[in-house]
This record gives structure tokens, C-alpha cells and sequence, in this order.
């Protein structure tokens, strides 16, 4: 039977959401506190769900170790303790969390081998999360 | 639709080991977990299932009787239990968290009085859960 995995990893970061298609006055109406020019800071919660039949030899889907090892040093290095307006992969797209749960999900999905990635959740706090599964629709009828 | 989902926890041990490899091929692929002495979790269990709302009741499912499957099935055979010693499913096949949902998704299915059974999700930790839907 097809499962899905879904792990849970915790890395903090800050950023300013600020848009080139704006002018000043639009972009402060448009993200308000979180167009503060100094940035802000957040303690992102991602969830990476991957899928398979779990290997008869192991009854695992994907090793966690592989899984825990590629968010150590893909992941890991490039975002904890970043200013995310600084990663090139934000130069020209705002670094809010959807487009945040965008940019992860492709670094999954092109870089580890090991599963297939079916989505990407991170909650930006408590009360607000992002869900991305590469552009297909969340929970299909089964 | 509407789908309703009730948890239950248990609390087990497990290891993992197949007797198929080496010990060094155990080691290397399951780490701490391949400890013969076992160890073991708080599991959670969310069983979610689908139907449209009963006119009369009011409900997709009632709870109670949900709450009592679950039981019967699942949480009075596996709480406070070694997974890999005493639980049937366990004595060829790993106990991973993987394995388990898809266990206790053939355990439920058949005993849920007609409802429709959407998703087995068991939590391992905080940090780490499974989901299945009964997909091939």
C-alpha cells in the first residue's frame, strides 16, 4: 500500500517583503509591519511529506537518516540564520512563504533522490502555514 | 462530504531488524533502531473517514461507535505491547511507522460498519508521521 512520510524540521530566518512592482507607498499598504526596511525574523516549521510503497527489505518508504542527512547539508546551510532576501533564489521574487514553500519544494524535488516529494508545509507562526505540492492539488479523493 | 477524524494514542516498542541482512547491514540501515532490546513510543492514531452527513443523526459516523472500533481493533491489541513479539503483522515484517499505518488501515477498513475509511495517519513523534489511503 502507498504510503506518505512526513517530517518535520525547524529553522529560523528573516526577510522583507518588498516588491520591484510597487512603488514605496504601495508596497508599505500592500505587506505593512512586514515591509519594515531593517526585516523581521521568523521561526519556519517545514514539513516535507514524501510517498512510496515502503522496500519489503526495510519497510521504509525512504531512510530517515538519508532524509534527516539531505536537510543537513542541502537545506540547512542555505537557509537557517539567512536574511532570505539575500539567496539568489529570492533576488527577484518576494520571499514570502508561499513563494518560500515554492523555491523548497523544487530543492526536494530536483535534489533528493532517494523518494518522491509530494509537498511542501511550512508555518511561518503558529497561525499561518503554506502548503505546496508542485502546482497539483492538495488532498485528492483517494 | 464531510470527513471526521478521531484520535486515539497507544504507547509501544518496537525494533528494527531484518534477519535477511548481516548485522552489520542491519546496523548501518536502521541505526538505533536496531537495538534487539527495543525501544519505544507515544503513537498517536488520527482515523479519518468520508460520508455525507446523515439527515436524521446529523452525523457522518457516530463518534462513539468510531471510538470503539478503534479500540476493539487497534489500541486494546497494540497498547503497552513489543510490536515486533506480539503483534501478528509484525513477526515477518518491519514495524515501521510506514508499516503500522498501512497495518492498522487492513485492520480498520473491513470493521467500520459501512463508513468509508478516508485516511490512517499515525504520528511516531511530534516530528514524524505516516499517512495512508488505501492506494495500491
Amino acid at each position: 500500500m502507498k504510503a506518505y512520510l512526513t517530517r518535520r524540521y525547524k529553522f529560523s530566518a528573516s526577510h522583507r517583503l518588498h516588491s520591484s512592482h510597487f512603488g514605496e507607498a504601495e508596497n508599505r499598504e500592500i505587506y505593512g509591519k512586514c515591509n519594515n526596511p531593517h526585516g523581521h525574523g521568523h521561526n519556519y516549521r517545514v514539513e516535507v511529506t514524501v510517498s512510496g510503497q515502503p522496500d519489503p527489505e526495510t519497510g521504509m518508504i525512504c531512510n530517515l537518516a538519508d532524509l534527516d542527512d539531505f536537510v543537513e547539508r542541502r537545506i540547512m546551510p542555505r537557509f537557517a540564520f539567512s536574511n532570505l532576501n539575500e539567496l539568489e533564489a529570492f533576488r527577484n521574487i518576494v520571499p514570502t512563504t508561499e513563494n518560500l514553500s515554492r523555491e523548497l519544494f523544487h530543492l526536494f524535488a530536483e535534489e533528493f533522490r532517494r523518494a518522491s516529494v509530494e509537498k511542501i508545509r511550512i508555518e511561518e507562526t503558529m497561525m499561518n502555514s503554506f502548503e505546496y505540492a508542485g502546482g497539483r492539488e492538495l488532498n485528492p479523493e483517494h | 462530504m464531510v470527513y471526521l477524524t478521531r484520535k486515539a494514542e497507544f504507547s509501544a516498542s518496537h525494533f528494527y531488524h531484518n534477519p535477511k541482512l548481516s548485522p552489520e547491514e542491519n546496523q548501518r540501515i536502521f541505526g538505533k533502531c536496531n537495538n534487539p532490546n527495543g525501544h519505544g513510543h507515544n503513537y498517536t492514531l488520527e482515523v479519518t473517514v468520508a460520508g455525507e452527513v446523515d439527515e436524521r443523526s446529523g452525523f457522518v459516523m457516530d463518534l462513539k461507535q468510531l471510538k470503539d472500533i478503534m479500540h476493539r481493533e487497534v489500541i486494546d491489541a497494540f497498547d503497552h505491547r513489543h510490536l515486533n513479539k506480539e503483534i501478528p503483522e509484525f513477526r515477518d515484517e518491519i514495524p515501521t511507522t510506514e508499516n503500522l499505518a498501512i497495518a492498522i488501515w487492513q485492520r480498520l477498513e473491513p470493521n467500520l460498519n459501512g463508513a468509508r475509511l478516508y485516511r490512517v495517519r499515525v504520528y511516531e513523534t511530534d516530528d514524524l508521521f505516516v499517512d495512508v489511503y488505501g492506494e495500491k
